[in-house]
């Protein structure tokens, strides 16, 4: 459908949130935790910081919770009953105020749990998730959207953006049908937007580094370059937290808990960056050492799911260089990549 | 810093080591292990307040190893930690070339673990104000509150064992978590999970934790760990007059028998 601009006064956001709750419709919004921003359930708008550049975590624990039970099991005399279960029964939920990033990363999420097997789970929770972005007005040094094909104020993976203009009001463009029906729950809040509204002008401006592309077809011409990988991740500590903050990062383990006449099936995220993550029963391990498993890390995103998902698996957040303990820059060894010599 | 960067040329010159660990320049104004192998690199050391991490955790992990011969740039808790490893028998006298740079430009280079022992019995180790305070605050609390604390605390981890891999006393190559026959910490990030691992973890090193905080650094959710492992490390040292990291020898109390100890259980 094509993007229908209207105004939302800066006053009527309150209102909007009420008008979703009234709806029986959880809202997560960013809520700021002492030193951090999350993603988290809020009652009022007064709840949440929409100045916020980044959450520490992406808001995919909506879409992939980090343990999701996915069967139960139970013993009954001679035979196993499982039960799935009840997706039905998940709320209906918005997530206000995601910058564009995480926006354009529900599609490269939606691409893994889609490409093969219908993941049914992730479908439930996408199917029942409305998502109202907020284009950035400040970025910091760790944020490289414009690098893999996004920007401050993309629309991609919104249902509706909001843009925070001069005045303090918002530009609402809904991009889609989803967009159009949660505008129906209050259409008396979204009003004609002006016609010189300068969308622009309200963006952060995030420096274009390299394309996706590019980095995409080095990272693959330089596969064999063990010394580049080795270098790269030699302080790297092999640790999950870039894999457990990304948006995109979808690896999970199944683990099975209970006794054996009864218990429950879970999904845990996992993470490529740890060393027994590809181990062998055999205890060969193909990813013998770091290195290889920070090139995986990047060679997944930027060149794997293109290739097979036609999606890209970084939408430039920056995440995972903050959380890093020891500062491995994602932005900066793809810098590092494109420019070494081959 | 010019005698840190001179040391580091010469021994790498010298071929008396085939890296040095130290701190280089990171994004803004972090701080980050760099690996210096060539003479001409060393003037990229860097060393300032920013300079927190516990180098000693690249000690005995195999990409580094493989490097050859290192000298690590060490602060009061990678000291510590190369005393702690060295009990441990982790690492030998003669393997490594630690060098102890000074707020003052000056630079210590330790011949021996000797040393090194030297040295820290006669060392203040400061503790960060706003850490103590969080201490106190939660000393303070009734059984119920602190227990209702950490519940609040750690239903915030995700387990990416930031905390684990950023600890260089957690060099086991194979963790306890990762054995599964039979499952002894649930793996997956739910309350119980999530509580017996932190709990696990603090309790494998009580009496081997150095207290070099780098476990709530690394925290990517901002759990305050050094608050269980310094209780820990305070009990110990009541109860059994030991601390990690002052000796390069294995004494700890919580998995050594002398055969004076008063408990017989084990004999």
């Amino acid at each position: 459908m094509e993007i229908e601009r209207r105004l939302l006064k800066k006053e009527a956001l309150a209102g909007l949130v009420e008008k979703i709750n009234a709806a029986g419709r959880k809202v997560h919004a960013p809520v700021c935790e002492g030193a951090r921003v999350e993603f988290a359930p809020i009652d009022s708008i007064a709840e949440a910081d929409l100045g916020y550049v980044q959450t520490t975590q992406s808001a995919k624990n909506l879409l992939f919770p980090r343990v999701e039970r996915i069967l139960s099991f139970k013993r009954r005399g001679g035979a196993m009953e499982t039960a799935d279960p009840d997706l039905s029964a998940l709320p209906e939920t918005v997530v206000l105020g995601m910058h564009p990033c995480d926006a354009a990363a529900i599609g490269s999420l939606g691409a893994i749990f889609t490409w093969d097997t219908q993941d049914a789970f992730f479908k439930a929770r996408l199917e029942k998730l409305t998502v109202v972005g907020l284009s950035c007005a400040a970025g910091d040094e760790y944020c490289f959207c414009a690098s893999v094909g996004l920007g401050p104020g993309s629309t991609e993976g919104s249902d509706i953006l909001l843009t925070r203009l001069a005045s303090g009001d918002f530009l609402a463009e809904i991009v889609t049908a989803k967009g159009k029906a949660l505008v129906e729950l209050a259409p008396e809040l979204f009003l004609p937007a002006p016609a010189g509204a300068d969308k622009d002008s309200a963006l952060a401006r995030i420096e274009k580094s390299f394309t996706r592309e590019e980095a995409g077809e080095r990272a693959k011409a330089r596969f064999d370059d063990d010394a580049l990988w080795d270098g790269q991740a030699l302080r790297c500590l092999g640790c999950g937290a870039c894999a457990y903050v990304c948006p995109t990062c979808a690896c999970f383990d199944i683990q099975d808990e209970g006794t054996t006449s009864r218990g429950v099936r879970l999904r845990c995220w996992d993470s490529c960056g740890f060393p027994a993550f590809t181990i062998h029963t055999s205890g060969h391990n193909p990813r013998e050492e770091q290195g290889a498993r920070w090139r995986q890390r990047l060679m997944h995103k930027f060149s794997y799911m293109p290739e097979r998902q036609d999606v890209f698996g970084c939408v430039g957040c920056g995440r995972c260089s903050r959380a890093c303990p020891v500062d491995m820059n994602i932005k900066e060894h793809l810098i590092d990549l494109l420019e070494a010599k081959s | 810093m010019d005698e840190l960067r001179k040391k580091a040329r010469a021994l790498l010159e010298a071929g008396e080591v085939r890296v040095v660990i130290g701190y280089g320049g990171g994004t803004g104004d972090r701080a980050r292990a760099i690996f210096v192998r060539e003479p001409e690199r060393a003037d990229e050391l860097i060393f300032d307040g920013r300079c927190r991490q516990n180098l000693a955790i690249y000690l005995t992990r195999r990409e580094v190893k493989e490097l050859g011969k290192p000298a690590i740039v060490a602060t009061l808790p990678a000291l510590k930690t190369v005393l702690q490893l060295a009990g441990e028998f982790q690492i030998a006298e003669g393997g490594l070339v630690v060098l102890a740079p000074g707020a003052d430009g000056s630079l210590i280079e330790f011949k021996t673990f000797a040393d090194i022992e030297k040295y820290l019995a006669g060392a203040a180790s400061p503790i960060d104000p706003a850490e103590q305070a969080e201490m106190d605050r939660v000393r303070a609390m009734s059984p119920d509150e602190r227990w209702k604390y950490w519940l609040g605390q750690i239903s915030r981890c995700i387990k990416c064992y930031a905390c684990r891999q950023a600890c260089p006393m957690c060099y086991c190559p194979r963790c306890t978590v990762e054995c599964n026959q039979p499952q002894w910490i649930p793996v997956p990030s739910h309350e119980l999970g999530n509580l017996e691992w932190n709990v696990m973890r603090a309790m494998h090193l009580a009496g081997r934790c150095v207290d070099c905080g780098d476990c709530s650094r690394a925290c990517p959710v901002g759990i305050p760990l050094y608050l269980l492992n310094r209780v820990l490390i305070g009990d110990i040292e009541s109860n059994f007059h030991q601390r990690a990291g002052m000796k390069a020898e294995v004494d700890y109390a919580l998995s050594t028998f002398h055969p004076d100890d008063r408990e017989n259980f084990i004999r």
